[in-house]
């Protein structure tokens, strides 16, 4: 599963526009939430501006 | 709750397209996901001067944090080119102050009869015999349906409302311009010149911009595209070039975001449903300036959603209008703003050198863009012979 650091997130929602999985990742005001549906892409991971996602080994 | 359009997402584009439906007479619902419309901001908030007033005839001081004269370009190696302000494109021209301006679009809308209900997350659609009926919510922590007869998804470069009415708006890691940007205090920013930077070193597939705020502030951010990115880049990468051109500069704030460079989207509605703005990819993908679009493509789905809701026809067909009328305002610019994007993807920095320098020598303070690339050409044929169907 995707890893989030919500310390580091700030929250600006790029990652859930390159997701495939369209119900596996969600913001909430300032708030990331990664669902069980996470195929463990990690495309996203390369889009994070602040470097907030990585896949967990 | 019942209402005729409910618009999710009250940016730009979502607050135009409320205003449009609700000053033709419809019941309007317009939800925002956050407590606060406009905050935090995703934007380096240029615009140009022209097309704002196109749509907001009398503009409001307090949504104009600078006004300037036109941009500078700068080639990897300095070369520096200067373009005039009505020129320079849509994204030159008024610096905004977002947080005050889309909070006075929402207001509008509001004035004209929306409702907006802040901190109200659409989370679904709502079917009832397999046609689309309206959004299912969260609000306040509470479940709510809200029933329509049309759903505007203007949610975003996050949207998902084309994914739930089977519309794929996924953006593929070249398609999505990653940004990271700082408000940066510095006595060296020039008040008069949006600034843009160009150079693999310092932008890999994607540009620099100083974009001054008065008093003394610029947004000075960097957008990359996804697919030349890694984890974090953007940020070290504007950390770096802060450090280099205002190093005597105080970060006052931070904006990060994604944007779409991703060209034009097949469709852009479905039974029931119409997307607007960085929702239906309506950016700019060499500029990656969507503000304009997204007010563009709202007023013209609000229209549109009167229409087909006194024509009794919601349907995707019912809603052809609004497809033919986005497509004919601003689809031939998005086409040839993606080629040059992928195009220029492709250029090394002696490429750029290439390619910019001559121009220094040249009068282009009073050539748009287009005019620009058309004398790029006429000094490199051989470089920019891919592009010859685009300049004619
Ligand atoms: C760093 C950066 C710099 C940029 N600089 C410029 C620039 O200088 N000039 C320019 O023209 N453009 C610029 N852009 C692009 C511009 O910001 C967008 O194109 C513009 O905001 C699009 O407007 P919109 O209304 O489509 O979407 P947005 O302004 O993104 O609004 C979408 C709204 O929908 C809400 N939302 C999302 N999901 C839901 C949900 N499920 N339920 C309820 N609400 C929801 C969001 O919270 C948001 O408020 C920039 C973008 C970035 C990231």
């Amino acid at each position: 599963m995707l890893d989030a650091n919500r310390y580091k997130c700030c929250y600006c929602g790029a990652y859930v526009s390159v997701c495939p999985t369209c119900s596996s990742m969600e913001l909430m005001e300032t708030w990331i939430e990664v669902s069980q549906g996470c195929k463990d892409c990690s495309v996203c991971t390369k889009i994070c501006p602040v470097g907030a996602l990585e896949a967990e080994v | 709750m019942r209402c005729d359009v409910v618009v999710v997402g009250a940016g730009p584009g979502g607050s135009m397209a409320a205003k449009a439906a609700a000053m033709a007479g419809l019941d309007v619902i317009m939800l925002e996901k956050r407590q606060e419309i406009g905050d935090p901001v995703r934007c380096a908030e240029g615009v140009s001067k022209a097309s704002l007033k196109e749509f907001l005839p009398s503009i409001d001081p307090r949504w104009i944090a600078a006004d300037v004269k036109g941009a500078k370009l700068y080639a990897p190696d300095g070369t520096c080119l200067t373009m005039s302000e009505d020129k320079a494109g849509a994204e030159v021209g008024y610096v905004l102050e977002r947080k005050v301006f889309d909070r006075s679009l929402a207001a509008e809308a509001a004035k004209s009869g929306a409702r907006i209900m802040v901190k109200t997350r659409a989370t679904g659609l709502l079917f009832k015999d397999g046609k689309i009926c309206g959004v299912k919510t969260i609000r306040f922590g509470e479940a709510l349906d809200i029933e329509s007869h049309i759903v505007i998804g203007a949610d975003g470069v996050e949207s998902k409302v084309g994914r739930w009415a089977g519309i794929d708006t996924t953006l593929k890691p070249k398609d999505i311009s990653t940004c990271a940007q700082f408000l940066v205090e510095d006595k060296s920013i020039d008040s008069n010149y949006c600034e843009f930077y160009f150079g693999n070193r310092i932008a890999p597939g994607g540009y620099i911009w100083v974009f001054p705020k008065g008093d003394n502030l610029a947004n000075v951010g960097i957008g990359i595209v996804g697919s030349k990115s890694e984890p974090g880049l953007p940020t070290k990468l504007i950390t770096n070039f802060v450090q280099e051109r205002f190093p005597k500069g105080k970060a006052v704030e931070m904006v990060v975001g994604g944007d779409p460079v991703a060209g034009v989207m097949e469709t852009t509605t479905a039974d029931g449903v119409m997307l607007v703005g960085d929702a239906a990819h309506h950016t700019d993908a060499l500029t990656g300036g969507g503000i304009l679009n997204a007010m563009r493509a709202g007023v013209i789905a609000g229209e549109v959603a009167a229409k087909a809701i006194a024509a009794g026809d919601v349907t995707k067909a019912g809603l052809k209008e609004y497809e033919d009328r986005w497509r004919a305002a601003i689809s031939r610019n998005l086409e040839r703003s993606y080629e040059y994007k992928e195009f220029l993807l492709k250029l090394t920095d002696e490429d750029l050198n290439k390619l910019l320098g001559p121009l220094a020598a040249e009068d282009i303070s009073k050539m748009d863009l287009r005019g620009m690339i058309r004398l790029m050409f006429k000094l490199n044929p051989k470089l920019l012979w891919e592009l010859r169907q685009l300049v004619v």
